[in-house]
């Protein structure tokens, strides 16, 4: 039996699309979901906040004339898909309309070695405690060690009245650690994650490192002195940097923002609008990697999409609503964070793919700079194209070199600007995890590019 | 006794049948429905129901967590299962015990409105287009609105425990909100506009729409202000994202693992005579108002800091017990899949006398900021130092000038609220950063940065 029919089976399915189509409507839409967890954490050296949980339901969707009517509910009964159905179709007074029959599909979903359900709990405390043990060797001035652990399985059924049946079964777990440093009376705080769409053997290779890189961090901070203030080049650290490209362009190019005239990118398809060295992609099939599924939650398969080539915007990211408001194919990003919610356009993995530029010179390039390895996170309001960031790890760049950590420093800027400015691409590639936050829903996208210079971007540092 | 009431009762019984030594079941019911509006027409129609169930257990001083949607016998005893398989996994804890037996708490009114679900789709939808139009019309220069959305929500909490406290409400709630886009000059600008109230009738779709327009097209022609330290006042939704900042760092359990700006600074001098601050979980106009905390305690009024001293901290069972204090009834919690922590209820900063254009005045020169963006990035929530994005006005002379972008400011969480020099007279409540009642603050210094 696929994961689809393991969730929903395709005669009822048939049965709630005609029920959700009773009143009328282009398309209906049922999504089942079952999903479990466990989180634990470790505080203190003691393992706590032990949690497990387990949640069914299902959204259904009616499109008419432009609006989504959409109703949800717990539970994955019969008589509870009806429910939703009869509820979403309640404010419709059309004809009836007829579904299709449902062509069964089974893409295979990211692999799994190691189902996290089949590895006893004591083992993920015991790597929790090793976590904190090596983040506590790290140094005396270590006086605090946070560390958690996550897993979920989500396995999702998506049917429509276009006849798609189709299932994805999503195995993520993660690992965060996070250490504070204190030395009199200053106190700073490192963090580092590590996290994937695979199994429990993500850990096989010493996780704990993420531990001592938190904790390395951390006593970095607490020989930082002030951040600058002013505007100067800025180079953007690997891997979780790309958070600033996530944030800056990524979400300019939900095509829902477009087609509403809420973002900066509207009307600048086919347009440069960065320098050729630049090409960027997002891409939902990436082997493991943390925003990667087999299908979006409206059944598209993921895609790999190029955004950005050679400097010049080829690509918006669709859902099947806003794909069919303007005649193009969904790209896979529908996405939604449970069945309580609809899908809207977002991005999977994200990145700037690897440049030709060496990262040393990069940075040897800099008279005077900043180098910005890591971030706390970022906000940008794709309307005007503002943007705001929180560094966690950075530096002053003087005469070419990296000299003294610095601390509380922000970015801040406008995308189309800062997108233009940047003036070199490193060789050098990985990517991070995050959560991406969107009207109120989460979903787990990656991040990545290598390092890559900003010639011109605002610090504001607590320097006064 | 409800049904949902039944359900907890018979999830304790369940946990403690399955091996635990005091269990604890919170119950949540909910029905809500969103309507979001673009260019005239109704972008989605939502209507939901949603009900789970989470099980804290205590075996010896083992803590452990389960949690679910299925409310049948069966699917209880999973949950139950779940829970006290998770406290074998946690460490003991000396001081996790289940909440002892409290007050009966004091009769809360009003946190329900009945006509909420009388109202049908096609009114409620009527409301999102009307605050949509108004923006829309306020101003020629809004160019379009991004979107409008109407949002209520009618929910039910029953709690049950084997320790004594337990009990039941009921609350709705219901919002509006618009975020409007102007263009003028070579730039475009965006505005939110919003209200809050029990049911649609507490709501006015015309304020909404106007505040939206106001805020976005007063930043036309914004430019970057130069780096100086100078006067800054807050607006209300500013002053209300900072002070729920301040809630997590007055919680107990921050503060007694050392990771709070506050640790160890009860009972000093924290702020301005002009800065109070009370947790009011009873303040009927407040949305996290209810009779019992979640997990059980009866809610209550404190004062966190009065004539600029930290009088207490936020508690709840757990930390009361570990700190030697008693609990203030600030368990709180987002629902079922997660066990209760302390957190404020209703935070409610004491406005002043002075009304805004007399704020204005007395900063004479400086910065009203009416936005602030990157405050969970930009903020270390150990020491408290932040630095975040913001835009809004300058001040000159004392009156509203220019409009200000692409700035931050800086300072830490203390030393913000000890350079606190008037609060405002005409507070609101804002729903940003928990639900705090703010009126506009002005801070006698604050490091702006921008070009």
């Amino acid at each position: 039996m696929s994961v689809a029919e393991g969730l929903l089976d395709p005669a009822v399915a048939e049965r709630v699309l005609a029920r959700a189509l009773a009143h009328g409507g282009e398309f209906a839409e049922v999504f089942a979901e079952r999903r479990a967890g466990l989180t634990m954490a470790i505080d203190e050296s003691r393992i706590e906040s032990v949690q497990s949980g387990a949640e069914e339901g299902a959204g259904v969707r009616v499109l008419s004339g432009g609006t989504a009517y959409f109703a949800h509910v717990d539970g994955l009964e019969p008589v509870d898909l009806e429910r939703a159905a009869g509820e979403a179709a309640a404010a419709l007074r059309a004809q009836r309309a007829e579904p299709r029959a449902l062509r069964p599909e089974a893409p295979p979903p990211q692999p799994v070695e190691h189902p996290p359900g089949e590895v006893p709990a004591a083992r993920k405390a015991e790597l929790l405690r090793e976590l904190d043990e090596r983040a506590r060797s790290a140094g005396g001035e270590i006086e605090q060690v946070m560390a958690s652990y996550g897993e979920a399985r989500r396995e999702v059924a998506v049917a429509n009245s276009a006849g798609l049946f189709s299932g994805d079964d999503r195995t993520r777990v993660r690992l965060g650690a996070q250490a504070v440093a204190r030395r009199d009376e200053r106190v700073e705080t490192g963090a580092e994650t590590l996290g994937a769409a695979r199994g429990f053997e993500l850990f096989d290779d010493d996780p704990a490192q993420i531990a001592a890189a938190a904790a390395r961090k951390a006593l970095a901070l607490l020989d930082a002195g002030p951040a600058p203030t002013g505007t100067m080049p800025v180079v953007v650290g690997g891997g979780f940097g790309g958070v600033l490209f996530h944030e800056m362009t990524g979400h300019g190019l939900e095509a829902d923002h477009v087609q509403k005239g809420a973002s900066v990118y509207a009307g600048k398809l086919g347009e440069r609008v960065a320098q050729p060295l630049l090409t960027a992609y997002d891409d939902g099939r990436l082997p493991g990697e943390w925003g990667s599924d087999a299908i979006d939650d409206e059944g598209t398969p993921t895609q790999k999409t190029r955004l950005i080539d050679e400097g010049r915007l080829v690509a918006f990211l669709h859902d099947r609503r806003s794909a069919a408001a303007e005649g193009a194919a969904p790209t896979g990003n529908g996405r939604r964070e449970s069945f309580r919610r609809l899908p809207l356009p977002r991005m999977t993995n994200t990145y700037i793919a690897p440049g030709e530029s060496k990262p040393e010179a990069i940075i040897g390039d800099v008279e005077e700079g900043f180098y910005a390895v890591s971030f706390a996170g970022g906000q940008v309001d794709p309307a005007t194209g503002d943007f705001v960031f929180g560094v966690n790890e950075g530096y002053l760049i003087e005469g070419g070199e990296v000299t003294r950590p610095c601390r509380g420093a922000t970015l801040i800027g406008n995308c189309l600007a800062a997108l233009a400015a940047i003036d070199a691409v490193g060789d050098d590639f990985w990517m991070k995890i995050g959560i991406c936050g969107k009207g109120g829903q989460k979903v787990p996208v990656g991040t990545g590019q290598g390092h890559v210079r900003i010639a011109a971007l605002t610090v504001g540092g607590t320097a006064s | 006794m409800s049904g949902l009431a039944r359900s907890a009762a018979s999830a304790v019984e369940r946990a403690l049948a399955a091996g635990a030594g005091d269990a604890e079941a919170y119950a949540g019911e909910a029905d809500n429905r969103e309507v979001r509006v673009h260019g005239g027409k109704v972008e989605s129609l939502t209507a939901a129901t949603q009900r789970g169930l989470g099980l804290r257990v205590w075996i010896g001083g083992r803590v452990g967590y389960g949690f679910g949607t299925d409310l049948s016998a069966e699917g209880l005893e999973a949950i139950a299962d779940r829970a006290v398989e998770a406290a074998h996994v946690a460490d003991e804890d000396e001081f996790a015990a289940a909440p002892a037996a409290a007050e009966p708490p004091p009769p809360v009114s009003g946190l329900s409105d009945p006509s909420r679900g009388e109202l049908a789709a096609a009114r409620i939808a009527e409301l999102a287009l009307s605050v949509e139009r108004t923006a829309l019309q306020a101003d020629q220069r809004v160019a379009a609105v991004e979107q409008a959305v109407y949002f209520d929500s009618g929910e039910r909490v029953a709690i049950a425990s084997s320790s004594g406290p337990g009990g039941e409400y009921e609350t709705s709630s219901c919002y509006a909100y618009v975020q409007a886009l102007a263009e003028g000059g070579d730039g475009r600008e965006t505005g939110l506009g919003f209200g809050l109230a029990r049911g649609p009738a507490g709501l006015d779709p015309v304020a909404i729409g106007r505040e939206g327009a106001e805020r976005a097209t007063e930043m036309i022609g914004s430019s970057k202000p130069a780096s100086r330290t100078c006067a800054v006042v807050l607006d209300p939704t500013v002053a209300a994202s900072f002070v729920g900042l301040l809630g997590k760092a007055l919680g107990a359990d921050t503060v007694q693992r050392g990771r709070s700006p506050l640790a160890e600074r009860l009972g000093e001098e924290v702020a301005g005579e002009a800065f109070v601050l009370h947790d009011d979980g009873l303040d009927p106009r407040g949305f996290a108002t209810a009779p019992i905390d979640a997990e059980g305690t009866p809610r209550r009024r404190t004062a966190l800091i009065e004539g600029g001293r930290l009088r207490t901290l936020l508690y709840d069972s757990y930390t009361a017990r570990r700190g030697g204090a008693a609990s203030t009834g600030n368990a709180g919690r987002s629902g079922y899949r997660t066990p209760p922590g302390v957190s404020a209820s209703n935070l409610v900063i004491g406005a002043g006398d002075a009304g805004l254009d007399e704020l204005l005045r007395q900063a004479g020169d400086g910065v009203y900021v009416n936005d602030v963006a990157g405050l969970h990035s930009g903020v270390n929530p150990v020491t408290g130092i932040f630095s975040v994005g913001a835009s809004g006005l300058a001040i000159r002379g004392g009156e509203r000038a220019e409009p200000l972008r692409e700035f931050t400011i800086a300072s830490d969480l203390v030393s913000m609220l000890r350079a606190v020099r008037s609060a405002g007279s005409r507070p609101r409540w804002v729903p940003f950063g928990g639900s705090v009642s703010a009126p506009p603050l002005l801070i006698g210094e604050m490091t702006v940065s921008g070009s």
